[in-house]
């Protein structure tokens, strides 16, 4: 199976860096205006996320690839996600101002 | 095609056959050092008000066995039945990346001996001798660890020997993750493959998700006590804690790594010695991917008495209960496996049998442990190490055992001794019962954990000294197979392809088989393919003789080179001296860079 | 790196290599997930300063990441010139995407040297030991990864590669991105959302 063929054209390599570009100046820009504070840390979440998606699927070649990498990468990549918030609701409630784990 | 011999042969080797039995001998080493630490620590806790060893060194042997027994001993023997086993199971010629198999070897070797020096050391950091061996509990719980509370180097040799160790596993498992998905001989389908190879993959995926977060942790810990950072630093609004979720979001797959392949070897064992196939093989297949998969949700239950709150006791209270589930169901598809069977009594078939009843005392006490109220009696005392021993010890090693008795006519090409196979099981089983079933009665009648004696006051000297007396009998069992071991070189009876009838294509080439396995690849129809079934007959062996020259790649020497870069570099912190990190790191540049670019046809 | 690729029959039809480094990917999540973890549950725990919004320069960070963006592109334009053939752009492109892998790794040094003459070290509190390891890692990884490229380009230089090794390069390509990615979440969570 081969899967050189695949591969995307240039074209697309260069749109998708433009689209990395826009994505970071808005992502820069949502961080400098006062306007956006109160939904600043959704869209930053959202504008990363499609950074991150368009590396992957594009320069990575995930996209078109066969789906086993597809599972090979998103499968840890759920279980860190997932780790990552545990975590947090776990030490959300335990840190608080009172201290350590413990003082409640 | 003879075998080259020799010391540069086996140095160099890439052979998974050579790997799998230098990580047995090794292992089995450690094993035997493991348990020479656990009689030092049996025989103090013999009586109370013991004088055998002092408190420190006490913590030392508890601490070393732990590790020495996880690390060392357990996971590096399943990893002798990776190499050796797997790529005979899927009909392959070797793992994917042989010289990368060979380095994870070494990095064992040197991390276990890296580990064991602290035992040595001590005059060179201005201490006695059997001072400066790791001694914060194998789990190693901050901020006791700090440098403020642990000012030696104790620590540092844990936290160094675990990071070489990790890298260990690492490799191996992207090794083996791709063998198993990617070498299969033709027709070897995912589901026809024998149970203790699809253990094995799943294990890969715990080592290879779990390892990282253990290696942040120990980061942490490293930067802590060398460079002044504060993870685990209360003053500084840190929380040890931290620690603690780290661990044990490695910890806890980890018991799962430690326990699936053993599973997988009961699995394939006891088929063959009831002569029927494993009841529900897809169950069993599938319950081991889910309790992967679960195995990840269950970690804070280590953590019961910390005080996380009622929300997260809970549901990780719920989780464990869950995670009994497939395993239960594994255990009474075992059962039925023998239901009706052709039973033959061989010492493989008695240890894994033995295997599945010691588990399901472990899994009992563990299922004890998943209640938050119960736990917090339990926790910390002696009740939990007789659960960790039931599963490890009556599963883990008992399993490993059955895989040994069957296995080794095929790797060593002759068969130990049946008569004193039996009695190596006997006296272990009963050994291993006396050790660590009191242990329970030990724990909730109040002996905490990690303490180096106990008063008379306690109303448990007379159950220690029943579990020391246990203790002991395992050791004249382990001396019994070494006998057996010893005597089988010699005068073990040769062992033809397939002594046992076994279902799997591992049987189906001579024993010890030749460098490259299989003559011809074989083409496989089904999940007995060396079984006559309702369904197909036996397959054809491979001819005796390959119809043609088969390329078999050469060895090499820089998978050692590269592996020796690492614990030179862990010399650097422990030495305080930074010059050594540049040798260590070139040391593994320069193996890398000539393993990259030597020729080496697969 | 070594000799041509040959592509070996696999049961899955792809290529070793690939499968492996995609496997080694998934398993680094996981690390650098902890290590984020970590940095995000001790956020706003530092118990004395320097703090983030006093010390973080947004506009110097702004620089290094659309540098390491480009230095995608370049990784991939690199993968299509030596997947056709063309060396001389690939060496071209090879020795580009190592080159803003450096300007990254000087702007590293730069905001590191920084930092420390403004008083945050490893050591001074839970912003300086979060920081320091969770990007200094991310920074160790993008060292290893210009060493890579070099590599690679040296190899080019000698004639020894080509299309029919291109997989090396691809595999290249893929650490190299995934070094980036990580650096699009950090930039994120650590610059962006304070």
């Amino acid at each position: 199976m081969s899967e050189e063929h695949k591969h995307p054209s240039v074209d697309v390599y260069l749109r998708v860096a433009a689209a990395l570009v826009i994505l970071t100046v808005l992502e820069v820009g949502v961080f400098y205006v006062p306007a956006f504070r109160p939904v600043l840390v959704p869209v930053l979440l959202v504008l990363s996320a499609t950074k991150f998606a368009l590396v992957v699927m594009f320069y990575m070649h995930l996209k078109a690839d066969n789906k086993f990498f597809t599972f090979l990468f998103g499968a840890p990549l759920l279980l860190a996600v997932g780790v990552m918030a545990a975590l947090l609701f776990l030490f959300f409630g335990a840190l608080t101002l009172r201290g350590a784990a413990g003082a409640g | 095609m003879s075998e080259a011999r020799g010391l540069k042969s086996w140095l160099t080797t890439t052979d998974h056959k050579r790997i799998g039995l230098l990580y047995f001998w090794t292992a089995f080493s450690f094993f035997l050092v493991g348990g020479l630490e656990a009689l030092l620590i049996r025989a103090q806790l013999a009586q109370p008000d013991g004088h055998l060893v002092s408190a420190e060194t006490y913590n030392q042997l508890f601490t070393m066995h732990g590790t020495t027994m996880v690390f060392l001993a357990l996971m590096p023997l399943s990893a002798s039945f990776f190499n050796y086993i797997v790529p005979l199971q899927i009909g392959a010629r070797d793992v994917a990346f042989p010289r990368l198999n060979a380095f994870s070897y070494w990095v064992f070797l040197l991390g276990g001996l890296f580990l064991n020096a602290s035992w040595f050391v001590g005059p060179l950091f201005r201490a006695g001798m059997l001072n400066v061996a790791p001694d914060g509990g194998w789990f190693g719980y901050a901020n006791l660890t700090e440098r403020q509370y642990s000012p030696g180097p104790n620590i540092d040799f844990w936290l160094l020997g675990l990071q070489i160790l990790g890298i260990s596993s690492l490799a191996a498992g992207f090794n083996f993750i791709v063998t198993i998905l990617n070498l299969r001989a033709p027709g070897m389908k995912l589901m026809r493959l024998p149970t203790f190879t699809w253990m094995t993959l799943v294990t890969q995926f715990l080592i290879i998700t779990a390892f990282p977060v253990i290696t942040a942790g120990l980061v942490f810990l490293m930067f802590d006590r060398f460079f002044g950072a504060h993870f685990y630093v209360h003053q500084a609004g840190a929380t040890p804690i931290l620690w603690q979720h780290l661990f044990w979001l490695f910890g806890h797959p980890e018991v799962y790594i430690l326990i699936l392949p053993a599973m997988g070897i009961v699995s394939d064992v006891l088929p063959t010695f009831a002569r029927k196939p494993l009841f529900g093989y897809t169950v069993v297949v599938y319950s081991g991917i889910l309790i992967g998969f679960m195995g990840w949700g269950v970690w804070s239950h280590h953590m019961f008495s910390v005080g996380l709150g009622p929300i997260a006791d809970s549901v990780f209270a719920a989780t464990t209960m869950l995670i009994a589930v497939p395993t239960g169901v594994k255990i009474f598809n075992w059962i039925a496996t023998l239901w009706g069977g052709a039973i033959r009594g061989t010492t493989a078939l008695h240890f894994a049998v033995g295997f599945i009843a010691m588990f399901i005392i472990g899994g009992l006490s563990g299922v004890t442990h998943a209640s938050p109220p119960a736990d917090l009696q339990q926790t910390d005392t002696y009740y939990v190490v007789a659960h960790i021993h039931y599963v490890l010890f009556g599963g883990t090693i008992l399993g490993l055992f059955a895989g040994i008795y069957y296995w080794w006519p095929k790797m060593t090409g002759r068969l130990l001794s049946e008569p004193l196979g039996k009695w190596h099981f006997w006296l272990q089983f009963i050994g291993m019962n006396l050790a660590f079933f009191p242990m329970h009665f030990i724990g909730l009648l109040g002996m905490p954990r990690r303490i180096y004696t106990y008063s008379a006051d306690l109303g448990v000297s007379d159950l220690n000294l029943v579990s020391t007396a246990g203790a002991f009998l395992i050791a004249v069992a382990i001396l019994v197979f070494l006998y057996n071991v010893w005597r089988t070189r010699r005068h073990g009876q040769p062992a033809s392809n397939d002594p046992w009838g076994g279902a799997s294509l591992e049987w189906s080439i001579p024993s010890p088989p030749p460098v490259y396995n299989f003559s011809v690849i074989p083409t496989v129809t089904s999940r007995l393919p060396r079984w006559r079934t309702e369904l197909h007959g036996p397959m054809q062996d491979p001819p005796a003789v390959p119809p043609a020259p088969i390329h078999v790649p050469g060895g090499s020497w820089w998978p050692l080179v590269a592996a020796l870069g690492l614990p030179v570099m862990a010399l650097a912190p422990l030495t305080h001296t930074l010059w050594v990190v540049f040798v260590g790191a070139a040391l593994l540049l320069v193996g890398i860079y000539r393993w990259a670019f030597e020729p080496f046809e697969v | 790196m070594t000799h041509a690729a040959v592509t070996h029959h696999t049961s899955m039809g792809l290529d070793n290599r690939k499968m492996a480094f995609w496997a080694f990917i998934g398993s680094e999540c996981l690390l650098f997930g902890s290590l984020i973890s970590t940095y995000l549950v001790y956020k706003g725990r530092s118990v004395v300063g320097p703090y983030p919004h006093e010390i973080l320069n947004i506009p110097f960070t702004s620089v290094s990441t659309f540098d390491l963006l480009m230095s995608s592109l370049m990784m991939v334009l690199a993968l299509a010139a030596v997947q056709r053939g063309d060396m001389k752009w690939g060496k071209i492109w090879l020795f580009s995407t190592a080159l803003l892998g450096l300007v990254f790794l000087g702007g590293q040094v730069i905001e590191f040297t920084e930092f420390v003459h403004k008083g945050l070290t490893m050591s001074t509190n839970l912003f300086g030991c979060t920081f320091f390891v969770l990007t200094g890692t991310h920074g160790a990884h993008v060292a290893v990864g210009v060493l890579w490229l070099l590599t690679l380009g040296v190899r080019a230089l000698q004639g020894k590669l080509g299309p029919a090794n291109a997989m090396t390069v691809e595999i290249t390509g893929l650490y190299w991105h995934f070094v980036d990615v990580v650096w699009i979440v950090i930039f994120t969570v650590v610059y962006l959302i304070q």
